[in-house]
């Protein structure tokens, strides 16, 4: 066996554990473990909080327990089979995910995507988006109190992952974003489902509006809580809703446009107030927004092919497969060592519904990826968290760690 | 030096008016802007950037492997951005490869970017680069007690311990 990297890891620290409590105000500090199976951080966070009182003076995020090692595996893997381990990175974002990866890869191979394919990517994505954003305010209503919600938005979740399965065949982990287009072309009827759905939800998130708007106790535990100004916020890498709500409109859709999202017509909401009521009214307004992106994509879908014209890269037709020589070698080569990418790197971009996804990916011309760095927004965003609640109350913690809306999955990987 | 090819670049030839010394190399491929620089001056680098020229975002911290070259093997890359264009750039610096008592060193980018923190503190974990005046450099993905970089090329996916091909 290779001794090679048994090394003497004499850099680790002893341990995570806080040292002795010490109060410079004589007040007895103790010290408390949030998690890692606390049910309102909905993973496997641990946090270790020092308190004086009910005071928060000192908060250490622990994360790491659900580390899959997801970009080692990544290595293993042909180009077009690791789709689907991005799919697993963050289980709410996953076509964001898909989509960032199959832009980068396609940046590297020079290949031009239809038009329909980047208009289907981007439905997709957007309704993924209003997935994500229903199951966030579900839940951190349910955190804060307020039961009833949550059983709204899992209604209207249900009403879209149908959508998703109706796509892709999966509801959850849908790999619908390939390298070079879409898994499938969109089933028959689909415009139906679609509008249906889309003609409802606007409704609906007034509905979700009335549930909360008027209920003093939602509006005391959220308006100023969680305060953070937003230099520290660019300071520690936090993204998305977050610093949208903090009066920065940053948002990949719009600044740096990918897969023609500059041909949609929406705005990016922004709020200045900063703490967990206005990221509440930012992420509704996204919805809204996300909305109208659907319609606008629903009513201007063009027609065309859902795949590039690469026959490198994308597989051929099941019946060109049976009838032409040159689609059925395509097709063995591809399943069999899949595709060569040229050498180079590249970082792109994509907005998720948490904030900023980077993927860094290196190529040294194999079928296999050398190096992909996932850069996932929860994990910056949970670096932040400190900074958010040090000197609140303890209670407050709840409502500002929903606030971020993360997922621990995005955050481990 | 900057490359000659590069000069045409607005952002590459700003850095090279102020720290031309430092820069090693860049390209300009995929219409994204790399620039190599001396890795024992990437503090210096990185607080012109941010100060002076505007790239006032720090994206991410990551590390490449180059396993088995040992001069320059390993690979760590910022991507800043400037939130009044929302331009990108990557900045690269090359580190040799060290050896198990003796892991490559940098300066850390937390003097910088406080946010640069948790970045560095991966790639601690996963590839064993030692970040120098990092205020808490321990294991951030792995447990605390394991033993090895993984993310470096020359450790096996299954890992050391569970692995059935020795058997």
């Amino acid at each position: 066996m290779s001794k090679v990297l048994h090394l003497e890891d004499h850099h680790v620290a002893s341990e995570l554990a806080p040292q002795a409590p010490v109060s410079e105000t004589g007040a007895r500090r103790m010290t408390v473990n949030m998690g890692p199976q606390h049910p309102s951080t909905h993973g496997v966070l641990r946090i270790v909080i020092d308190l004086e009182g009910e005071t928060i003076v000192r908060a250490e995020p622990d994360i790491g327990y659900l580390h899959t090692g997801i970009e080692k595996e990544c290595e293993e893997k042909t180009w077009q089979q690791v789709v689907t381990l991005t799919d697993r990175v963050d289980y709410l974002a996953n076509l964001s995910n898909n989509l960032v990866y199959a832009l980068a890869v396609e940046k590297l191979l020079q290949i031009e995507i239809p038009e329909r394919a980047q208009w289907l990517r981007v439905m997709m994505t957007e309704l993924s988006r209003l997935n994500s954003h229903l199951v966030w305010f579900g839940t951190h209503a349910l955190d804060i109190g307020a039961m009833t919600v949550f059983f709204y938005c899992f209604r209207e979740r249900e009403e879209i992952l149908k959508i998703l399965e109706m796509f892709s065949g999966q509801r959850m982990m849908t790999s619908y974003i390939r390298i070079g287009g879409c898994a499938l072309d969109a089933p028959r009827g689909w415009e139906k489902v679609v509008r249906k759905f889309i003609d409802g939800f606007p409704s609906k998130i007034d509905e979700y509006e009335g549930l909360l708007e008027t209920n003093p106790i939602w509006l005391k535990r959220t308006k100023g809580v969680g305060f953070v100004p937003l230099d520290l916020m660019l300071e520690w890498g936090i993204t998305g809703p977050m610093l949208r709500a903090a009066g920065l409109a940053m948002d990949a859709r719009k600044n740096t446009p990918y897969s023609s999202y500059e041909k949609f017509d929406f705005k990016v909401p922004t709020r200045t107030e900063n703490d967990v009521y206005s990221r509440y009214r930012v992420r509704l307004d996204e919805m809204r927004e996300s909305t109208k992106i659907i319609k606008q994509a629903l009513e201007g879908m063009p027609s065309g092919r859902f795949q590039a014209e690469a026959p490198h890269v994308v597989l051929p037709d099941r019946e060109k497969m049976k009838t032409q020589m040159e689609a059925l070698i395509y097709h063995f080569k591809i399943v069999t060592e899949g595709f060569r990418v040229p050498v180079g790197e590249v970082y792109q971009v994509v907005e998720s519904p948490r904030g900023e996804i980077g993927y860094y990916i290196v190529s040294d011309g194999t079928a296999k990826p050398y190096r992909i760095h996932m850069r996932t927004p929860s994990f910056a965003n949970i670096q932040g968290l400190p900074k958010m609640i040090e000197g609140c109350l303890i209670a407050d913690t709840i409502a500002a760690l929903g606030s971020m809306d993360f997922v621990l999955g995005d955050t481990d990987r | 030096m900057l490359p000659e090819a590069l000069k045409q670049y607005p952002a590459a030839a700003a850095l090279a008016a102020k720290a031309d010394s430092s820069i090693t190399g860049g390209k300009f491929e995929f219409k994204e802007l790399t620039i190599d620089v001396d890795a024992a001056q990437i503090i210096a680098v990185l607080k012109t950037l941010r100060n002076d020229l505007g790239w006032n975002r720090l994206s991410s911290v990551t590390c490449v492997d180059w396993h088995p070259k040992q001069t320059g093997r390993f690979e760590i890359v910022y991507h800043l951005q400037n939130t009044s264009t929302w331009e990108r750039i990557r900045i690269k610096a090359a580190l040799d490869g060290g050896s198990p008592e003796q892991l490559p060193e940098i300066d850390s980018a937390t003097a910088v970017w406080a946010g640069a923190n948790w970045f560095e503190r991966e790639i601690y974990d996963m590839f064993g680069v030692v970040f120098r005046n990092h205020p808490d450099l321990k294991r951030i993905l792995m447990p605390i007690d394991w033993v090895g970089h993984p993310l470096r090329k020359d450790y096996p996916v299954h890992g050391y311990k569970y692995s059935y091909k020795s058997e």
